[in-house]
């Protein structure tokens, strides 16, 4: 008990043998595990709370996107040719039927925007969720067998982080283009997915492998082995729990950087396809005609991926100072 | 030393090696056996010339033939055949590769000088004023996607400006070579560059400001300190020494993966370099362009590495004992 009050820390509480001492130190030790005292920091971190907020709202304008539309009685894909065109063919300006103004085809750009929402949160968290998730096992595996198999990995780590990852994800496109790759990986969500993922683990992995390799020489893992646990029982159950702080840190982190690469997939035109409402690809269309005058078609979606970004970049910077307030576990 | 040098060059062939296999897998092997000459050939052509393309490349032979044939071709400086353009791949990729070379160069050393000094007056007035605008500054652009910013450069900077009268910076979609006009290649280009230097720079200041604030904990700092060294000598000698090494690590992949990377930049601005070749490419089908775009861009990434490590054993002798 004392050991664990210590290792906690902050506490000075002296253990004294009665009953109602030790359940008095048993509550402190609750309120005070890592997980309650990195919430604790989190909550005080006023910027990183303004920017839960944000998230949450996006979230719900995500989620709620259907609203927007019948708020505005403008669907999704509804073009209005005569309304939301001028008689050029340019998008219209802001206005009262068109709160945000229009697109090249005359749609509600206020609907697109909270409609394109979904894309990003979708592919940022699916994608982090699957670069995290792939990096853990593999780094897993890397630290905790050694040997061949970590020397075949780290220099398939080396490898993968000397590909220019743009151009990789462009000619798998360019070649699923014309016929799915290997058969069934056709462009479109999917291959943004797994090129993502493919290209992120890497990182996770080093990260994964270097707290393993310390983490295995400690005496519980000695205990676990001494026990009978097999290498999968001690790698899932005894090793995993102590990196989910870092996993936790590196995985919100990890998401705006998700989600500036999907949308520029979609600018580079090789991410999710057209009439799909997507940030990329409205501001890459947009980028055809804002000189001419739209800027409202540039300027609100552009608005829309930068406060998302920025949101998840500051909130991530909180969560790590929540986890590891003298900043020295993670460089 | 030169045992390190061998060693590494060797590292670095294998990751080549290694890379044209990957190039060799998705273009050959990914579409099917029965895809990839009309996948290469472009869909209009006809099927003879899909036919001639097979058996010019051993697509009619078992795979390791194909690859070796490849593989060959390669090392003979054969980077493939452009069947839609009717040229070869190399005369493509020579006339695009001065202009992102121009684009790296000048924005990187933007970016290194922006992060540098940011960085560094962060950490020497840590908390004040100034390092909190600098760090915000960072998470910024830090944040800001790279086509948005560029975008947002040419709404303000070029289109605002010029239609108020005060046309200072050029209009995108223009290009100049350096040895027809320094200057006008360098106006053409302060806005690419400015673009990839202030997202690029936002790493280099929260890197350098994080590694000097480590080295300061240090306890040669305090000796130097001690000894009544003045305090921009314990900065510069003895602190920002030090903390170069993460540094030098992400200046050469970032420069490494610009040599490919430019992609976005080069697409907003118009600059007909490798990665808009690559775009370009991309429209019009063109694969065997896009293969030879992919592998010289991989040797960029290669070579920049390897350059950093060879910088690292020259300043760090027991980098080469590893």
């Amino acid at each position: 008990m004392t050991y664990d009050i210590q290792a906690v820390g902050e506490s000075e509480l002296p253990v004294e043998p009665s009953a109602v001492r030790a359940a008095e130190a048993q509550k402190a030790i609750e309120g005070k595990s890592p997980w309650v005292l990195a919430w604790r920091r989190l909550r005080r971190d006023r910027a990183a709370m303004i920017c839960l907020g944000v998230i949450i709202f996006i979230v719900a304008c995500a989620i709620g996107a259907p609203v927007f539309a019948a708020i505005t009685g403008h669907g999704n894909m509804e073009q209005f040719d005569t309304i939301g065109r001028t008689p050029t063919g340019l998008p219209v300006g802001p206005n009262s039927t068109f709160w945000l103004g229009t697109d090249s085809l005359g749609r509600d750009l206020l609907v697109r925007i909270a409609y394109g929402a979904r894309i990003s949160l979708f592919v940022g968290v699916v994608a982090t969720a699957v670069t995290v998730a792939g990096g853990t096992v593999i780094g897993l595996a890397a630290g905790y067998f050694g040997g061949v198999i970590d020397s075949v990995l780290a220099r398939f780590m080396d490898w993968l982080l000397a590909v220019p990852f743009l151009l990789f994800a462009i000619s798998l496109f360019s070649v699923a283009v014309v016929h799915p790759i290997f058969g069934f990986i056709g462009p479109g969500l999917p291959i943004v997915i797994i090129v993502l993922g493919f290209f992120g683990w890497a990182t996770v992995g080093r990260i994964v492998r270097g707290q393993v390799l310390s983490i295995k020489e400690k005496e519980y893992i000695e205990a676990a082995r001494a026990l009978g646990a097999g290498p999968w029982r001690i790698m899932f159950i005894d090793i995993l729990p102590n990196l989910l702080a870092p996993l936790i840190v590196y995985s919100t982190l990890l998401i705006p950087a998700t989600i500036v690469g999907e949308a520029t997939l979609s600018f580079l035109g090789v991410g999710v396809q057209p009439p799909t409402a997507d940030w990329g690809q409205m501001i890459s269309d947009a980028s055809t005609m804002f000189l001419y005058g739209p800027w409202w078609y540039l300027v609100f979606p552009s608005a829309a991926l930068l406060i998302t970004t920025l949101a998840f970049n500051i909130f991530g910077d909180g969560v790590r100072d929540a986890f590891d307030p003298r900043g020295d576990l993670y460089v | 030393m030169a045992r390190f040098l061998i060693r590494r060059v060797l590292q670095g062939a294998l990751v080549l090696v290694l890379m044209t296999f990957t190039v060799f897998v998705i273009f050959f092997l990914g579409p099917g056996p029965q895809f990839v000459a009309r996948t290469l050939a472009g869909k209009a052509a006809p099927q003879s010339e899909v036919n001639r393309i097979a058996s010019q490349l051993y697509l009619n032979k078992p795979w390791y033939d194909a690859y070796w044939h490849y593989l060959s071709g390669l090392l003979h400086g054969n980077l493939g055949f452009d069947y839609y353009n009717h040229v070869p791949v190399t005369t493509t990729i020579k006339a695009a590769l001065p202009i992102t070379i121009s684009l790296v160069i000048g924005a990187a050393t933007l970016w290194l000088l922006m992060g540098l000094a940011t960085g560094i007056l962060s950490a020497v007035r840590t908390r004040s004023i100034m390092d909190r605008t600098f760090t915000t500054q960072a998470l910024f652009f830090y944040s800001m996607p790279t086509f948005v910013l560029g975008l947002l450069l040419i709404l303000i900077l070029y289109s605002y400006l010029t239609t108020h009268n005060v046309p200072i910076f050029p209009a995108p979609d223009n290009w100049i070579p350096f040895s027809q006009n320094p200057l006008s290649w360098a106006h053409i280009l302060i806005l690419p560059w400015f673009t990839i230097a202030l997202v690029s720079a936002a790493t280099y200041t929260r890197l350098t400001r994080g590694s000097m604030l480590d080295v300061f904990g240090e306890d040669y700092i305090r000796t130097a300190r001690s000894k009544g060294m003045p305090e921009r000598r314990v900065i510069i000698r003895h602190n920002l020494r030090a903390s170069l090494t993460p540094i030098v690590t992400q200046f050469g992949l970032d420069v490494g993966t610009l040599v490919g990377g430019a992609i976005v930049t080069e697409t907003v601005f118009g600059l007909p370099g490798l990665g808009y070749t690559a775009i370009r490419a991309i429209q019009e089908q063109d694969l065997p362009l896009i293969m030879g775009i992919v592998l010289v861009a991989s040797a960029g990434v290669v070579i920049a590495n390897m350059v950093v490590d060879i910088l690292y054993a020259v300043l760090d002798p027991r980098v080469r004992l590893h």
